[in-house]
C-alpha cells in the first residue's frame, strides 16, 4: 500500500454493487418509471397488486441504463408504507435490478422511513426539507443518518418552494450549516435539489425558472463542492405533455446546461434521453432560447417552440433492449430464461416447448432441468450468486405451474402421490438447494411437504410421521448442520421409522453421508449431489426397486467408509505429539475383570455344527466378486439368479463338511496380568516372565480434540494402577488342504473354490464364535450379552479382537509373540512362512482387549520418527522395521 | 493506560480466536450446560454456548485467559447468539440481556485475573433470521422478520454488554448488511437514549464464497459502503473463508477503508467432515504476510482457531508495522 493513500470525500452508494460519484462521473441518470406519480402503468401495476410486471418496469430502467433506481409510491388510493415495503423487498431478490442503489422518494416520511428498513445498500432519500421547521428537519435527518442513507435536500423552508436562484442558494446553504454541523452529516452525503419547475408554460414569471435552476445549481457548487445537485428533470416540459419528441428534446438541452453548472444527477426516464448533438438544430435552437431564456421578450420563444411543437408529429420510439435472444431456439430461450431470471415469456416459451415435446414432463426432464443444471454450475464457479439462483427457480416454477394442469391430466389421481417432507435443519438458515429440489420434485408429481429453515430434528420427525411423509430430505450449507444431519439419523432410528433419508447441500458429500451419516440409520440414507438427481432417486425409492437401489447405496458407502479409513492422506504430526494425544479414559472408576481361564487354554475340534451359525455370508460373495450384503445378494438384479444358486450349492456343502467332519476346528487361547507405560508398549506379566507388546500409534493430523489411536491406550497404564489384563487367540481349520487337492485332481475349480472360501469363513466364525465364549465365559467380563448375528457382524459387542497385520496393529512380527505367548505351533499345528503368513491358509490369530471402550481403527501412515522408536522398542534393526512397516510408512 | 487507540497507531493488535471450538474441548453435557439453575428447563440446551456465561462462567473465563495467554490484546464476548431473536431456539428469550451481562463480566474477570491489559469487545451476531432473503422462494418478498424486531434484540444485547462493562461493540460475521444495518441503527439510537459515551465500533463481514460477495449479495465495496456510517473504529472480515481465500478480499478491504483494518479468518477451509484442520503455523503464516503488506491494524482467528493459533498468529506479527490510516481529503481534486 503507497505511504500517501489517501480518500478522497465521494458520494459513495451502493446497491449490491458500488456506485461512487467522482468529478469525472457523468451525469448519473436516476430511473424515475418506477414513480406511481410520473408513471401511469406504474401506478396502475402497483394498484392492481402486479408486483412481478411492476419489477419488469424496474428492469427496463436498469436495462436502458439507470444507475440509480427512484421507487416512489405516493398515491392516495396505495397504502404507501405496505406498497414501498412490499415492492423493495421483492426487488432485493431481483440482483439485476438491486445492483444499483435506491432512491427512496416520497412526501411522507413515515413512507421514507419503511423503504429504508428494506435495502442493505446505501440509499438516497428524496426527500426531506425545512418545510415544518428545523426541528422536524433535524429529526429525520437523524434517523436517515442511522440508516446510513445520503439525503436529498429540497430547496423548501417554512416560506415554501424557492423559485428564485437567491431563494435556492440562501435555503440550500442554510440546510447545509445544520446537517454538517448540528447533525454530523458528511458533506459528500448531502444532495440538494434546488427544483425544476416548469417553463413555457405561457406564465412570463415562469420563463426564467430554468435559469434560475442552472444560475443556482453553479453557485451551491461553488460555495459547497463537495455537495451535489440533484432534479426531476421532466417536471420542466410539463406544459409539453403528449409531446414525447419535444419533451425529450427540451431535457436534452437542459441537462447540457445544468451539467455544465455542475449538476450531477437527475431523475429521468433513462429509457428516452436523446443525445445533445442529434437533435435536430432548429428544434435544439429552439429549446435553448426557452430554457436559457433568450429572445423571449413577451413569450416570443416560448411561442415559437410550442408552434414548432404542432407541427412535429411523436415519433413513437422503440425501447432498446437486448431481445435477440427471442429468436433462438426454444430450448435456448427457457435456458436463457432460467440463467437471467426472466419471467416475461416464460409462460409463452413452456407453452411452445410443450407443444413440442410428447409429454410436457419431458419439458421439465428436458430443456427445464438442463437449463437449472446450467444455473447450478454458474453457481458452483462463482460466476452467479444466491439471489440469481433464488430466482433461476422461481422461473422454473412458473414453467411448472404452465405445465401442471397438463401433467395432473395425465396422472389419474394427483392427491395419491407420495409426500416428500424437506427442511433445512436446526441451525442453518440456507435452503436454495432445498428448495430447488421441492420444485424439481413438485415438477414430478410428488407433494412437497418443505419445513422451511431452521427446524429441529423433533419438528422434521413429528411432521413426517404426521404427513406420512414416504421420504425425508434434509439440507444444509454451513458445516454445523453436516452434526444435526447425523442428529436427525440417530433420531430416525432411535424412533424406529422406516422412510429413507436423502441427504443435500453444498457442504454435504457423499464421503461424509457414508462416514458419519450413513451408520446412524438402517433404512436408508442417501446422498443427493443435485436436484436434478433428486428425481431418479426419489421415483427409485418409491418402486419396487427400492431395496434393491438401497442396497447398492449401502455397499457403496460402506467401500467409501473404508476407502475413507485406508486412504485418508492426512498430514502427519510428530509421534512425541501423538502419544501426548493420545485417547485418555477414565481409568480410576474402571474395575478390570480377572480371567476365568488362568494363562493358555487349547480348544481342540471344536464343534462345526457351533461354528457355522456364526458365519458372516457377506465376504463369502465378495469372495465370488458378488458384492452386496447378505442376504440382499440373493436378490440383486444383476446377479441375484447366480448368487442364489451359490449359496445354495454352498449350503449343501456346508452341510456335508459338518456331518462329515472333513474340517477339525483347533483353537488356543491365553490371558495374562497386563498394564502399559502410558505410551506403546504393553507389559504382559506371563510364567516365563514379562513380555512386551509393541503397538503402533496413528499420526494422522486430525481436528482439534481428536485422539491418535493406538491400541496400547485399551490397557490401564501403570501410573494410572496398572493390573489390567490382555488375552490372545490363535484359531485354524484343519483338513481343507486334502478336499481342495481332490478337486482339483478333478479339475473342478467350482468346488475348490467353494472349499476354500467355505474354509475362511469357518476359521472367521469360529474367531467370532470364540470371541463370545471368550466375553462371556473365559474371560467373562460380559456374561450377559445377548447379540444377533447381524449384531455380531457389525461388531457391536464390547472388546475387540484386532488381529496383527491388520489396520489397527499392521505389523505382523507382533505375531511372532503372540505365536510363543500361546504356543501355538505346538498347540494346534499352525506354523508361519517367512513372510509370517499362517499355515493352513484358514487360521487368524489376534489379541484380546476386555475395556469397553477400546474399538477398532485403522492406524494410518506413520512417520519415520514412529519408525525409529519402535525399532529401538522392539530391538529390531531399523532396515528390517521398515521392511516389515513400509506398507504404513509415510 | 494506553487507549486502544493509542495502541492501534503503534502495533498490530491481535483478537481472540473460536469460542465454540473451546466449549467443544470440554465435552460438556447437557446437564453440564443447564447447571444447577436450569435443570428442569423445558426443552434441551445443550449447544446453547451462550448460556455457559450463566452456567460454567468458569469454563468461560478459562477459555478467555488461555486466549490472554496466547498474546490476545481483544477478547470477543460469548454472545454470538444472546438475542432474543437467536435465544428463541432455545426458549431463552428472557435471558438475552442477562447472557450478555455475564458474558461481559466474564471477559472483565479474565482480564483482570491474567493482569494483562486487554479489551473486550461485546460480540454481536448475525442473527438466525435475515431481513434481505426470505425463507419462502415462492414468495421473495417475505421476511420471517423485521427491521424493528432486528433493532429491538440488538438494542437489548447492547444494553447488556455496556452494563456488564465491554469496551468496543463488535458486529461481526454479516452475512445480511440489513442486519448489520439494524445493529448499527440499535447502537445509535442507545447511546442517544442513554446519552452515555459512544463506545468504537468494530464491523467484521463474512464474504461467503466465491462470487466474492456476502451471502445477501453484495460486493465487498458495497457492504463497505453500505456500514460506514457506523464510523467503526475498525472494518473488517471473519469467518466463511480460511486464510488463503480470504486475502485478496482483505487486500481490496485495505484499500477501501477509512477506518482500521481487522481479519480474522477460519482455520482453512472444512475438511470433508466438517472439521477444520489448518496448522496453527499455516494461518500465522498467512496473517503475517498481510501484516507485513501493511494489509491490516487487527488480526486474529475464527472457526476452528485455538490458542494455539492466536500464539503463532501473535508471535508472527509482533514488530511489524500496522497498516496507517489514510489520510481523509477534504477537497475532490
Amino acid at each position: 500500500m503507497p505511504e500517501n493513500f489517501s480518500i478522497k470525500p465521494y458520494l459513495r452508494l451502493a446497491g449490491l454493487e458500488p456506485l461512487v460519484i467522482r468529478p469525472e462521473t457523468n451525469f448519473v441518470n436516476v430511473g424515475e418509471r418506477t414513480n406511481v406519480t410520473g408513471s401511469k402503468k406504474f401506478a396502475r401495476l402497483i394498484r392492481d397488486n402486479k408486483y412481478e410486471e411492476a419489477l419488469s418496469v424496474a428492469r427496463q430502467q436498469v436495462e436502458s441504463g439507470a444507475q440509480v433506481l427512484d421507487v416512489n409510491m405516493d398515491d392516495a388510493l396505495l397504502d404507501g408504507v405496505l406498497a414501498m415495503t412490499t415492492f423493495l423487498n421483492l426487488l432485493q431478490s431481483e440482483p439485476d435490478i438491486a445492483r444499483i442503489p435506491i432512491m427512496i422518494d416520497s412526501s411522507k416520511f413515515e413512507i421514507i422511513q419503511a423503504g429504508l428498513k428494506c435495502v442493505q445498500g446505501k440509499c438516497i432519500v428524496n426527500s426531506i426539507s425545512m418545510k415544518e421547521g428545523e426541528a422536524k428537519f433535524i429529526e429525520q435527518a437523524i434517523i436517515c443518518q442511522s440508516f446510513g442513507a445520503s439525503v436529498i435536500v429540497m430547496a423548501f423552508d417554512e416560506q415554501g418552494q424557492a423559485d428564485t436562484r437567491d431563494r435556492k442558494v440562501s435555503i440550500c446553504h442554510r440546510a447545509y450549516k445544520i446537517l454538517t454541523e448540528q447533525v454530523g452529516f458528511d458533506p459528500q452525503d448531502i444532495i440538494f435539489d434546488p427544483n425544476v419547475f416548469a417553463i413555457a408554460t405561457g406564465l412570463e414569471e415562469h420563463n426564467n425558472y430554468g435559469v434560475d435552476f442552472i444560475e443556482a445549481t453553479r453557485e451551491i457548487k461553488q460555495l459547497m463542492p463537495l455537495t451535489k445537485v440533484s432534479g426531476g428533470v421532466s417536471n420542466l416540459s410539463f406544459s409539453f405533455r403528449g409531446n414525447d419528441h419535444v419533451r425529450e428534446a427540451m431535457h436534452s438541452v437542459f441537462l447540457f446546461h445544468a451539467i455544465k453548472a455542475g449538476m450531477d444527477m437527475g431523475i429521468v426516464n433513462a429509457g428516452q434521453l436523446v443525445v445533445y448533438d442529434e437533435i435536430e438544430p432548429g428544434l435544439r435552437d429552439l429549446c435553448e432560447d426557452v430554457i436559457l431564456n433568450r429572445n423571449n421578450d413577451n413569450n416570443e420563444a416560448t411561442e415559437k417552440l410550442i408552434a414548432f411543437a404542432e407541427t412535429v408529429k411523436a415519433k413513437g420510439k422503440v425501447e432498446v433492449r437486448d431481445e435477440a435472444w427471442r429468436n433462438n431456439t426454444v430450448e435456448e430461450r427457457l435456458k436463457h430464461a432460467l440463467v437471467n431470471g426472466i419471467t416475461e415469456y416464460i409462460e409463452l416459451d413452456t407453452e411452445e416447448a410443450r407443444q413440442k415435446y410428447a409429454k410436457p414432463l419431458e419439458v421439465i426432464e428436458g430443456p427445464l432441468m438442463a437449463g437449472m443444471n446450467y444455473v447450478g454450475d454458474l453457481f458452483g464457479a462463482g460466476k452467479m450468486f444466491l439471489p440469481q439462483v433464488v430466482k433461476s427457480a422461481r422461473v422454473m416454477k412458473k414453467s411448472v405451474a404452465v405445465l401442471t394442469p397438463f401433467i395432473e391430466a395425465e396422472k389419474l389421481e394427483a392427491s395419491d402421490a407420495p409426500t416428500i417432507l424437506l427442511a433445512t435443519v436446526k441451525g442453518d438458515v440456507h435452503d436454495i438447494g432445498k428448495n430447488i429440489v421441492g420444485v424439481v420434485l413438485g415438477c414430478n408429481g410428488y407433494n412437497i411437504r418443505d419445513l422451511g429453515v431452521m427446524v429441529p430434528a423433533d419438528k422434521i420427525l413429528d411432521e413426517a410421521e404426521k404427513c406420512g411423509a414416504a421420504i425425508i430430505g434434509l439440507s444444509g450449507l454451513i458445516t454445523p448442520s453436516l452434526d444435526e444431519m447425523v442428529h436427525v439419523a440417530h433420531e430416525m432410528k432411535r424412533r424406529g421409522m422406516k422412510q429413507p433419508l436423502l441427504i443435500g447441500g453444498a457442504t454435504t458429500s457423499r464421503m461424509h453421508t457414508a462416514v458419519k451419516i450413513e451408520p446412524q440409520y438402517d433404512n436408508g440414507v442417501m446422498h443427493i449431489l443435485d436436484a436434478s438427481r433428486s428425481v431418479t432417486a426419489v421415483s427409485t425409492l418409491l418402486s419396487k426397486e427400492k431395496d434393491q437401489f438401497l442396497k447398492q447405496a449401502k455397499t457403496e458407502y460402506a467401500a467409501l467408509r473404508e476407502q475413507f479409513l485406508n486412504k485418508n492422506k492426512k498430514e502427519l504430526i510428530p509421534y512425541e505429539e501423538a502419544v501426548i494425544t493420545k485417547e485418555y479414559f477414565d481409568w480410576k472408576g474402571y474395575k478390570p475383570v480377572k480371567p476365568s481361564v488362568d494363562g493358555v487354554k487349547v480348544l481342540k475340534a471344536f464343534d462345526l455344527g457351533t461354528i457355522a451359525e456364526f458365519i458372516d455370508w457377506g465376504p463369502f460373495f465378495i469372495a465370488w466378486e458378488m458384492p452386496g450384503h447378505y442376504p440382499q445378494v440373493l436378490t440383486d438384479k444383476i446377479f441375484g439368479v447366480e448368487a442364489t444358486r451359490l449359496f445354495e450349492d454352498a449350503q449343501k456343502l456346508l452341510k456335508q463338511i459338518v456331518e462329515e467332519k472333513w474340517f477339525t476346528a483347533d483353537g488356543v487361547i491365553g490371558f495374562w496380568p497386563a498394564s502399559t507405560n502410558n505410551a506403546d508398549t504393553i507389559r504382559l506379566q506371563t510364567p516365563k516372565g514379562e513380555v512386551k507388546l509393541e503397538s503402533l500409534r496413528q499420526q494422522m493430523k486430525k481436528a482439534v480434540g481428536q485422539p491418535s489411536y493406538s491400541l496400547a491406550d485399551f490397557v490401564r497404564p501403570d501410573d494410572l494402577g496398572g493390573n489390567d489384563h490382555m488375552g490372545a487367540f490363535a484359531v485354524t481349520i484343519h483338513g481343507a488342504k486334502k478336499y481342495i487337492d481332490q478337486f482339483q485332481a478333478q479339475h473342478d475349480d467350482y468346488n475348490k473354490i467353494l472349499v476354500q472360501v467355505l474354509a475362511d469363513r469357518m476359521v472367521e466364525a469360529f474367531a467370532e464364535c470364540l470371541h463370545q465364549k471368550v466375553r462371556k465365559e473365559y474371560w467373562g467380563y460380559n456374561k450377559d450379552e445377548k447379540l444377533s448375528n447381524e449384531q455380531l457382524i457389525r461388531e457391536e459387542y464390547k472388546g475387540i479382537r484386532p488381529a496383527p497385520g491388520y489396520p489397527a496393529c499392521p505389523d505382523h512380527t507382533e505375531k511372532i509373540k503372540l505365536f510363543e505367548l500361546l504356543d501355538v505351533t505346538a498347540n494346534i499345528g499352525i506354523s508361519m512362512t517367512e513372510s509370517l503368513a499362517m499355515d493352513p491358509p484358514a487360521s487368524v490369530c489376534g489379541w484380546y482387549f476386555a475395556y469397553p471402550g477400546s474399538h477398532y481403527f485403522g492406524l494410518g501412515k506413520i512417520g519415520r520418527d514412529q519408525l525409529a522408536d519402535y525399532a529401538k522398542r522392539k530391538g529390531m534393526p531399523l532396515e528390517e522395521a521398515e521392511r516389515w512397516l513400509r506398507p504404513v510408512l509415510e | 493506560m494506553k487507549t486502544i487507540q493509542d495502541c492501534l497507531k503503534e502495533r498490530i493488535l491481535v483478537i481472540d480466536g473460536a469460542m465454540g471450538t473451546m466449549i467443544q474441548r470440554h465435552k460438556l453435557s447437557e446437564e453440564d450446560y443447564r447447571g444447577e439453575r436450569f435443570k428442569d428447563w423445558k426443552s434441551d440446551v445443550k449447544g446453547n454456548n451462550d448460556l455457559l456465561n450463566i452456567t460454567q462462567p468458569e469454563i468461560v473465563i478459562g477459555i478467555h485467559l488461555e486466549y490472554l495467554e496466547a498474546g490476545a490484546d481483544i477478547l470477543e464476548t460469548n454472545t454470538f447468539s444472546s438475542t432474543v431473536i437467536a435465544q428463541a431456539d432455545y426458549g431463552m428469550e428472557s435471558l438475552a440481556y442477562e447472557l450478555n451481562v455475564e458474558a461481559a463480566k466474564c471477559a472483565r474477570e479474565a482480564i483482570r485475573r491474567s493482569g494483562k491489559q486487554a479489551w473486550v469487545a461485546g460480540a454481536m451476531g448475525p442473527l438466525n433470521k435475515t431481513l434481505s432473503l426470505s425463507p419462502d422462494v415462492n414468495n421473495p418478498g417475505f421476511r420471517a422478520v423485521s427491521f424493528d424486531e432486528v433493532v429491538e434484540a440488538y438494542y437489548e444485547q447492547v444494553k447488556g454488554l455496556v452494563d456488564g462493562g465491554v469496551d468496543l461493540l463488535l458486529i461481526e460475521t454479516i452475512f445480511d448488511t440489513l442486519n448489520a444495518k439494524a445493529a448499527i441503527y440499535a447502537i445509535k439510537k442507545y447511546f442517544r437514549d442513554t446519552n452515555k459515551e459512544p463506545l468504537p465500533v468494530m464491523i467484521s463481514g463474512t464474504i461467503t464464497d466465491a462470487s466474492g460477495r456476502t451471502l445477501s449479495g453484495q460486493t465487498l465495496e458495497a457492504f463497505y459502503t453500505s456500514v460506514m456510517h457506523a464510523k467503526p473504529l475498525s472494518i473488517g472480515l471473519n469467518c466463511a473463508l480460511g486464510a488463503k481465500e480470504m486475502r485478496p478480499h482483505i487486500e481490496e478491504l485495505s484499500q477501501l477503508s477509512s477506518s482500521y483494518v481487522s481479519a480474522y479468518p477460519n482455520a482453512g477451509l472444512p475438511n470433508a467432515m466438517g472439521e477444520y484442520d489448518e496448522h496453527p503455523e499455516d494461518t500465522a503464516h498467512y496473517l503475517e504476510e498481510w501484516a507485513k503488506e501493511g494489509f491490516v491494524n487487527i488480526v486474529g482467528g475464527c472457526c476452528g482457531t485455538t490458542p494455539d493459533h492466536i500464539r503463532h498468529i501473535a508471535q508472527e506479527v509482533k514488530g511489524l508495522q500496522p497498516r496507517p490510516l489514510p489520510k481523509l481529503e477534504t477537497s475532490l481534486v
